[in-house]
C-alpha cells in the first residue's frame, strides 16, 4: 500500500480569501441565532422584566430621593443608559451557558471540525449576542419613553448607541465564552456567572457617577468595560446627557477589549471539546 | 496511484465485484444507488485510487492525566473502504476519531488523513473530511434547511451551488417533505440522516461516523446503512465508523479492526470478542470488493 495521497476538496471550489471566509462564517453563525430569536419572541418579552423593574421601581424611588448627584439630568434619564448597559451585560454574560449546552449536544464539535476559522466561530457568537442586545435596546427605549425620559433620535446618536450595544454585547459574550471554555460545566458556570455580574455592575457608573465613588472603586471602574458603555450611552442616548470620558475613547476601549477577548476565546474554544 | 485523475460515478461502481450471492446483491444495490442519486451531480472529485491509504496513524497516543486512552495505535485505512473500528465502550474509539478529525491533539505519534498531517495541517484535513458525532447534534431550534445552510457556509460550498446541493442531500436522505420543519420535531433516525446530509454537502474524501446507529430502531438503522453503502458505492468517500455492534460491522464494513484498551488488538482482546472478530474478518475478506 502506498502512502497517504493528498485528496483534494471539490475541484471547482477555490478557497475563499481569509477575510471573506471569516465574514461568511461569522454571518452564518449569527444567522442561526437570528432564526431562533425570530421563532421565540417570548424570550425577548421576559427579558424586558428586569430593566422594567430597575427603571420603574429603583429609578422612580431614587428620583424622589435626589440622593445621587446627576448634574443637569434627572435621575431616571441618568440611569436609563445604565439600565440598558446592565441588561446587555446580564444577557451576554450567560452566553457561556448556552455554549456549554451546545457542547453537550455535540453542536460545538460539529463547528470545530469544520474549516471555519476559530475566530469566526467566536465572533459569530458575539454578533448573536449583539442582536439580542439590540432587541434589549429597543425595549429599554420604549420603557424610558413611557417613563417620560427625553431620548435622542438623531441618526448619529442612534448609530453610536447601536455600535456601543453591539460591541459591548459581543465583548461580554466573548468573555463569557472564554470562562465557559475554562470551567466546562454548567454548574460551575452558573456560580461564576453570578459571581461576575454583580461586581461588574456595581463597580461601574451604571447607577451612580464615577465622581461619587471612593478612589479604589474608581480605579476598578476605569478598567471595567461596562463603565465605558454606560459613559458612551449617556452621551448618545438621552437629551442633555454627556459622556465624561469622551465617545471616542469609550468606543475605542470597547473595541480593543473585544478584539483582545476574541483572540483569547479563539484560543480557548477548541479546548471545550477535548 | 493517480490523485489527479477524476473518476466518475459509473467507473467507481464498476469496481464492485462479487462472487457470492450476497456480494451480487450488494453490488446491485450499489449500482442502483449510483443511478438513483446521479441527480446529485456528477462526482467530479479528484479521487484517491482505491488501495491507497487515506488514513494512516503511527504510534498514535493520547493520555488524559493517568489514563492512556489510545496507546500507540497503528492504523491504515485504504481509500474507498468502509472501515469499522470495533471495540467495547472505553476502548478508545471516540478518542481516536477525535484525533483523526483534528478535535484533539495527540500526546504522541502522528496521524495523516486525506494526505495531510492532522496536527500541522489541520485546516487542510478539515476541508476534506466529514464528521458525525455520537450525539444527535443537529440544532433542534433550526429547520433541516437552516442546519444544512450553516454547514454549507462553514465548508465554503459556493453560494450558487448551495440550494441545489441542499435539495439533493434532502432528497437522498429522504427528508424533502420535512425540510422546513424544526429539527426538534424529528425522530432520532431523521436527525441522524440530517447529520449525514450535513457532513456530506462538501463531498468529503473521508467520512468519520462515531457510533452512527446507536439508539436507533432497526428500521432507522437500516435506512442509515443503505445510504452509507450507496454513498460508498459512488467511490468518492471512504468511511470510518466506530461501533460495538457486530451486526453493523458485518452488514456495513469491508474491513474491521478491534480496539481494546487503547490499542488495536490483532489477537489480544478477550477471547469471545476476538473469535467473533476473526470470523467477521474472514467473511469480509471473502467478499471484499477491492484488491489492494
Amino acid at each position: 500500500m502506498t502512502s497517504v495521497a493528498p485528496a483534494r476538496p471539490h475541484a471547482a471550489w477555490a478557497e475563499a480569501g481569509p477575510l471573506r471566509a471569516f465574514l461568511r462564517d461569522t454571518l452564518a453563525i449569527a444567522a442561526t441565532e437570528l432564526h431562533k430569536l425570530s421563532r421565540d419572541p417570548t424570550e425577548i418579552v421576559t427579558r424586558a422584566v428586569q430593566p422594567a423593574l430597575w427603571l420603574v421601581v429603583f429609578g422612580q424611588v431614587f428620583s424622589r430621593l435626589r440622593a445621587i448627584p446627576t448634574g443637569n439630568l434627572d435621575y431616571l434619564a441618568f440611569m436609563a443608559p445604565g439600565v440598558l448597559a446592565q441588561s446587555v451585560l446580564f444577557i451576554s454574560i450567560f452566553f457561556g451557558i448556552a455554549v456549554i449546552w451546545e457542547r453537550d449536544l455535540g453542536i460545538i464539535h460539529k463547528l470545530l471540525v469544520s474549516p471555519a476559522p476559530r475566530g469566526a466561530l467566536v465572533v459569530g457568537k458575539g454578533v448573536s449576542a449583539g442582536l439580542r442586545g439590540l432587541a434589549q435596546g429597543v425595549i429599554v427605549y420604549v420603557l424610558a419613553l413611557l417613563l417620560g425620559v427625553r431620548l435622542q433620535f438623531g441618526v448619529v446618536p442612534l448609530v453610536v448607541v447601536a455600535l456601543l450595544v453591539l460591541l459591548s454585547s459581543a465583548l461580554f459574550a466573548t468573555f463569557s465564552l472564554s470562562v465557559a471554555c475554562v470551567v466546562k460545566t454548567r454548574e460551575r458556570f452558573m456560580g461564576i456567572g453570578q459571581l461576575l455580574t454583580m461586581p461588574l455592575f456595581f463597580a461601574s457608573n451604571a447607577i451612580y457617577p464615577l465622581s461619587v465613588m471612593p478612589p479604589w472603586l474608581r480605579v476598578v471602574a476605569r478598567v471595567n468595560p461596562l463603565t465605558y458603555v454606560v459613559d458612551g450611552l449617556r452621551g448618545a442616548m438621552v437629551q442633555g446627557g454627556h459622556s465624561v470620558l469622551g465617545l471616542g475613547p469609550d468606543l475605542a476601549f470597547e473595541a480593543v477589549a473585544f478584539l483582545a477577548l476574541t483572540a483569547l476565546a479563539a484560543r480557548l474554544y477548541p479546548g471545550l471539546v477535548r | 496511484m493517480s490523485p489527479g485523475q477524476p473518476r466518475r460515478c459509473a467507473g467507481a461502481c464498476q469496481k464492485v465485484r462479487g462472487t457470492s450471492r450476497s456480494d451480487a446483491r450488494r453490488a446491485t444495490s450499489r449500482r442502483q444507488a449510483c443511478r438513483a442519486d446521479g441527480s446529485v451531480g456528477p462526482v467530479t472529485l479528484d479521487l484517491v485510487t482505491p488501495g491507497d491509504a487515506v488514513i494512516e496513524t503511527a504510534a498514535l497516543t493520547r493520555r488524559f492525566d493517568q489514563i492512556t486512552a489510545v496507546d500507540r495505535l497503528d492504523l491504515t485505512v485504504a481509500a474507498g473502504r468502509i472501515f469499522g473500528l470495533l471495540g467495547p465502550n472505553g476502548a478508545g474509539k471516540t478518542t481516536t476519531i477525535k484525533m483523526l478529525t483534528t478535535l484533539l491533539p495527540p500526546s504522541a505519534g502522528s496521524a495523516r488523513v486525506a494526505g495531510f498531517d492532522a496536527v500541522r495541517e489541520a485546516q487542510q484535513v478539515r476541508r476534506r473530511i466529514g464528521y458525525v458525532s455520537q450525539m444527535l447534534s443537529a440544532d433542534g431550534g433550526l429547520t433541516a434547511v437552516e442546519n444544512l445552510r450553516l454547514s454549507a457556509a462553514l465548508y465554503g460550498v459556493p453560494r450558487r451551488e448551495r440550494a441545489a446541493r441542499i435539495d439533493a442531500a434532502l432528497e437522498f436522505f429522504g427528508l424533502t417533505g420535512q425540510a422546513r420543519q424544526l429539527v426538534k420535531t424529528y425522530s432520532g433516525g431523521m436527525i441522524r440522516r440530517l447529520e449525514l446530509a450535513q457532513a456530506l454537502l462538501h463531498e468529503p474524501a473521508v467520512l468519520f461516523l462515531d457510533e452512527p446507529t446507536m439508539g436507533l430502531d432497526p428500521l432507522a438503522r437500516r435506512a442509515v446503512w443503505e445510504r452509507l453503502e450507496a454513498l460508498n458505492g459512488r467511490g468518492a468517500t471512504t468511511i470510518l465508523i466506530t461501533t460495538h455492534d457486530m451486526e453493523e460491522a458485518d452488514v456495513l464494513c469491508d474491513e474491521v479492526a478491534l480496539m481494546h484498551r487503547g490499542a488495536e488488538a490483532p489477537g489480544g482482546a478477550g477471547g469471545h470478542a476476538r473469535r467473533r472478530v476473526r470470523a467477521l474478518r474472514r467473511r469480509l475478506n471473502r467478499r471484499r470488493r477491492h484488491v489492494p
